[in-house]
């Protein structure tokens, strides 16, 4: 198949508003991966199996891919592991927090036009920037 | 059926849809190679080498989206409850959770779907990075609490 290019980017893109569009209708509620994932770890969620279903689909299909397409399955590791550990705890954490995340608010909130979501996104957005810039500098 | 009633008892096809749904969503991250971190933190590093691939992916998701959504409201009967278009108040727990969210963001190239998706090639960052997550957000919902859906 072909290597990788924006074409690509985009037809990801819109496989990933397809599937939301799919999963908000169904369920009824925006299916932004932060809040379908912490959702499942407070106890008194009372619909938990949609939300396994479709994580376990988003696992699987990107699995698939990655088998499928040498171009999906390129991976190149930035950060140690003891980043991706803080930063883990910090995405966890913020998502919950600010009730979203780049499916929640920046696909499905910025998409219907929601303030909050497009508030949130320009901030995290923004904050990613600088933290790159950051980084950048301090672990030249 | 409405959307509300079905809770954990859903239907087969439904949940054979949100399965398929899912595994759409998980595609997509992959084909727009949004599960490279290095793609990711090359669209975020704008004083560096910019990779503009984030952004064609937002503008395929948003637009699939927004346009679907409209059509549904506009055009679509009323079988069912659809998510939500209403704002919430723009106040400091929004604020301060997206300021974090963004520099663990932009310390990892890692957002919550293509860290899981990454879990589908056992890949020792995922691997690290979605338990950590998992227990970033069980303290928020424990002390902020989980209540809204959004």
């Amino acid at each position: 198949m072909d290597h990788y290019t924006l074409v690509h980017a985009l037809i990801g893109g819109c496989l990933i508003g397809l599937a939301s569009l799919i999963a908000g209708v169904l369920s009824g509620k925006i299916p932004g991966i932060s809040g379908v994932f912490g959702r499942l770890l407070v106890p008194a969620t009372p619909d938990k199996t949609w939300r396994v279903v479709f994580l376990l689909g988003l696992i699987g299909g990107a699995a698939l891919c990655f088998m499928l397409w040498e171009s999906a399955a390129l991976f190149r590791s930035m950060r140690p592991l003891g980043v991706m550990a803080v930063a883990g705890l910090l995405v966890g954490f913020g998502t919950r927090l600010g009730k979203g995340c780049t499916s929640g608010h920046g696909v499905c909130g910025v998409a219907t036009g929601a303030k909050d979501s497009i508030a949130a996104t320009l901030i995290f957005v923004g904050v990613a920037m600088v933290t790159v810039y950051i980084y950048s500098r301090v672990s030249l | 059926m409405k959307a509300e009633d079905v809770g954990a008892q859903r239907p087969l096809p439904h949940l054979i849809l949100i399965l398929i749904a899912g595994g759409l969503f998980g595609a997509g991250l992959a084909i727009a190679g949004m599960t490279d971190p290095a793609r990711v933190i090359g669209f975020l590093d704008v004083f560096g080498k910019w990779d503009p691939a984030l952004a064609f992916v937002m503008a395929g998701a948003v637009g699939t989206y927004g346009t679907g959504m409209f059509a549904l409201r506009h055009f679509g009967g009323a079988s069912g409850k659809l998510p939500t278009t209403r704002s919430e108040p723009i106040d400091r727990r929004l604020v301060m959770g997206a300021a974090i969210f963004g520099v663990g963001w932009g310390l990892s190239g890692f957002c919550p779907g293509p860290a899981l998706a990454n879990l589908g090639a056992f890949r020792i960052e995922a691997l690290v990075f979605v338990p950590a997550m998992a227990v970033g957000m069980v303290v928020a919902q424990q002390v902020f609490g989980a209540d809204t859906e959004k």
